[in-house]
């Protein structure tokens, strides 16, 4: 009877999931034949013009196909990494950014942007970012790991918090000590930019994308019992303290990679999984895939918008994100009432 | 999304001159660069007006209710935000009457003697006062200085960068403001001579198409941005014979994409860059960064120009050598070269 109850919302959601990998793909293959430039099919797999003079596969190959797959690893990694955090938080508002991963990165991107000319040891804003973000990690896991054996969920909340605010203060000490252009740039960064132009910021977030969600393949279950409490999930045999643990850095390490490639894209990592949520329900066996593979398609469709909607203009994706975000959800919070 | 909200917020109080005012003057990293972004940044990113095509263009804003009655006696103790037109005010021969420039006033050498009080974003106003300066030359949009000078009694002289024409139209009125009326003529006319010069020499030959970039990422060939179809570097551009590739793009500036410079397909690519921190063979390792870009024109021919200096950014009286610089790279049989 108990297992007939838990493997038949199982099995409903298989199809939803199934339905969210269908769109992610459609919307990858898609986005590169969409833009504001008409590109005929046929011209840019044509084997008898050279690469070097084909125009129409050097916007598919160069400046399309690369931001489609950037859009589907970032928006991928945030759903995911918002889910993750909202389990382990046990908090509905957490976002990949709540726990001061974003905050590090836009600090250590600022420095890049600022710093990066005359003291070329802060690299590029992709790297610096990276660093920024691994290293807010650093601390706030010191912090929730050092008076207790556990990873308690209160400190953490409280020491990413704490590390947003004081890196957000740092931020503005840097933007303070920049000039009119930096503090465009940075605020440019801020809004999101998917249009990497070359595969190599991919394929360097790739890895640790990789490993993420390795380590969250591990961690439906446990969320699952989390979400009943702590002690509750204990008694049922899970090890809490490394679900928490794996749940903290793999959040943490996806966020990091996808703020490296395309910025703080918001909305993506609160929105997504909450929408999938009220579509398959609570259970992480499903929401994990389907919001992992929504936020996928969904970032990469906003980025389409952002580049086409005012053309040859283009919207910062972020903006998107969020205008077709929120009410999106909003209607479909009040529908489900 | 707290963080970016917070940021842009605190970003555009200050950038709408709400934010601290008290501090140093002396922020940043100098270099007329910050001059560019104040021709284009602030625009955008305040909003408070867009120089657009069919907006007239106001180089003299006459500020104040007591402007007028200080119209009468030329000033002698004078402080410029605005390297532009502090560049004006040292070629038409007042320069002695300059007490006080912006943090970013690198030309002529003379500034260095002089007090620095801040710039756009960051006027120190007690500074300015202490000075006790008789005209104030002030960006358009400095609303809240404007309005402090004016309570103090101290005239203003408003100025915005637009076109490449207002540059000179600029210069007269500022010379009839600060009693060197024939100076500035001489000054302005001579300007229009050699624009007209350059326009002369390249004329009737082909115009190519040109992207005129003034920033990038380095390296990489992210947060690119050029110079669209409206203000002073399209129209410098147009006069030194080329072919603006995003003309029809009637904005200031214009963030480009990859697709957006496959798809235009530009003849030549023009970077400007400032004068300090580019030596030659940084300019030659981000001539590479375009490589990618095979199926442009001006990455086949190698037509990749990255003009270090700080002359191309500044609408100020030295704009005919910047067009000049423009001119002989898109054009270099006209100017002697093979």
């Amino acid at each position: 009877m108990t297992l007939h109850k838990t493997a038949s919302p199982l099995r409903r959601g298989l199809p939803i999931v199934a339905l969210c990998f269908v769109t992610m793909v459609a919307a990858v293959l898609a986005a590169p034949f969409i833009g504001s430039t008409p590109i005929r099919a046929r011209e840019v797999f044509s084997p008898t013009v050279a690469f070097a003079d084909n125009v129409d596969a050097q916007i598919f190959f160069i400046a399309r196909l690369p931001r489609a797959l950037a859009a589907a690893l970032v928006g991928g990694a945030l759903a995911a990494a918002g889910v993750v955090f909202q389990g382990l938080l046990r908090n509905p508002l957490a976002t990949p950014y709540t726990l001061g991963v974003s905050a590090g990165a836009a600090l250590g991107a600022m420095l890049a942007i600022t710093f990066g000319a005359s003291w070329p040891v802060v690299g590029s804003v992709e790297l610096a970012s990276l660093t920024g973000a691994l290293v807010a990690v650093f601390v706030v896991y010191l912090l929730a790991t050092a008076r207790q054996q556990g990873l308690s969920s209160t400190v953490l909340l409280l020491a990413g918090v704490t590390l947003n605010a004081f890196f957000s203060a740092l931020i503005l000490f840097v933007q303070y000590a920049s000039d009119y252009a930096q503090i465009f740039r940075a605020l440019r960064w801020l809004m999101g930019d998917l249009d990497v132009v070359s595969y190599r910021p991919i394929l360097s977030a790739l890895p640790l994308v990789a490993i993420a969600f390795a380590g969250f393949a591990f961690l439906a279950r446990p969320l699952n019992l989390l979400a009943l409490g702590a002690d509750a999930a204990g008694t049922r045999g899970v090890d809490i303290e490394r679900a928490q643990r794996i749940a903290f850095l793999g959040g943490s390490l996806a966020t990091g990679a996808a703020v490296s490639v395309g910025g703080p894209i918001g909305f993506v990592g609160i929105i997504v999984p909450h929408l999938v949520r009220l579509v398959v329900g609570a259970d992480h066996r499903l929401v994990l895939p389907a919001s992992t593979f929504f936020g996928a398609a969904f970032l990469v469709v906003c980025d389409m918008i952002a580049r086409t909607v005012i053309a040859p203009i283009e919207l910062p994706v972020g903006v998107v994100t969020a205008v077709i975000g929120g009410p999106f959800f909003l209607w479909l919070l009040l529908g489900k009432r | 999304m707290k963080l970016v909200s917070r940021i842009c917020l605190v970003a555009s109080l200050v950038v709408l001159g709400v934010g601290p005012t008290g501090t140093s003057g002396t922020t940043g990293t100098p270099g007329p660069w910050n001059e560019l972004a104040l021709a284009i940044f602030p625009l955008k990113m305040t909003g408070i007006r867009f120089l657009g095509p069919d907006v007239p263009v106001v180089p003299d804003v006459p500020v104040g209710p007591t402007s007028a009655v200080y119209q009468r006696s030329s000033p002698r103790r004078i402080i410029s935000i605005i390297p532009a037109v502090t560049e004006m005010l040292f070629a038409m021969g007042a320069g002695e009457q300059v007490v006080g420039v912006s943090s970013y006033d690198r030309y002529p050498a003379a500034v260095a003697s002089r007090e620095r009080v801040g710039a756009l974003l960051d006027p120190n106003v007690e500074r300015i006062f202490a000075l006790k300066p008789d005209l104030v030359v002030v960006y358009g949009t400095q609303q809240e200085l404007i309005a402090r000078l004016d309570r103090a009694g101290v005239p203003t002289f408003g100025y915005q960068h637009a076109g490449l024409a207002d540059i000179t139209i600029t210069i007269r009125r500022l010379g009839q403001r600060v009693g060197r009326s024939q100076e500035a003529e001489r000054l302005a006319a001579q300007i229009e001579r050699n624009i007209e010069e350059i326009r002369q020499r390249v004329s009737g030959r082909p115009r190519p198409r040109t992207a005129l970039l003034f920033d990038r990422e380095s390296g990489t060939l992210r947060g690119m941005y050029a110079s669209a179809g409206v203000g002073f570097m399209h129209d410098m551009l147009e006069v030194a014979g080329g072919a603006d590739a995003f003309a029809d793009v009637k904005r200031q500036s214009l963030q480009l994409s990859a697709e957006m410079l496959l798809a235009r397909a530009p003849e030549v690519i023009v970077e400007i860059q400032s004068s300090e921190g580019w030596n030659a063979e940084k300019i030659e390792r981000e001539r590479t960064v375009w490589q990618t870009l095979t199926s442009v024109p001006a990455v086949r021919t190698g037509r990749i120009h990255i003009l270090a200096d700080d002359r191309l950014s500044i609408p100020g009286p030295r704009v005919a050598d910047a067009i000049r610089l423009l001119a002989r790279v898109l054009h270099p049989a006209a100017f002697g070269a093979q």
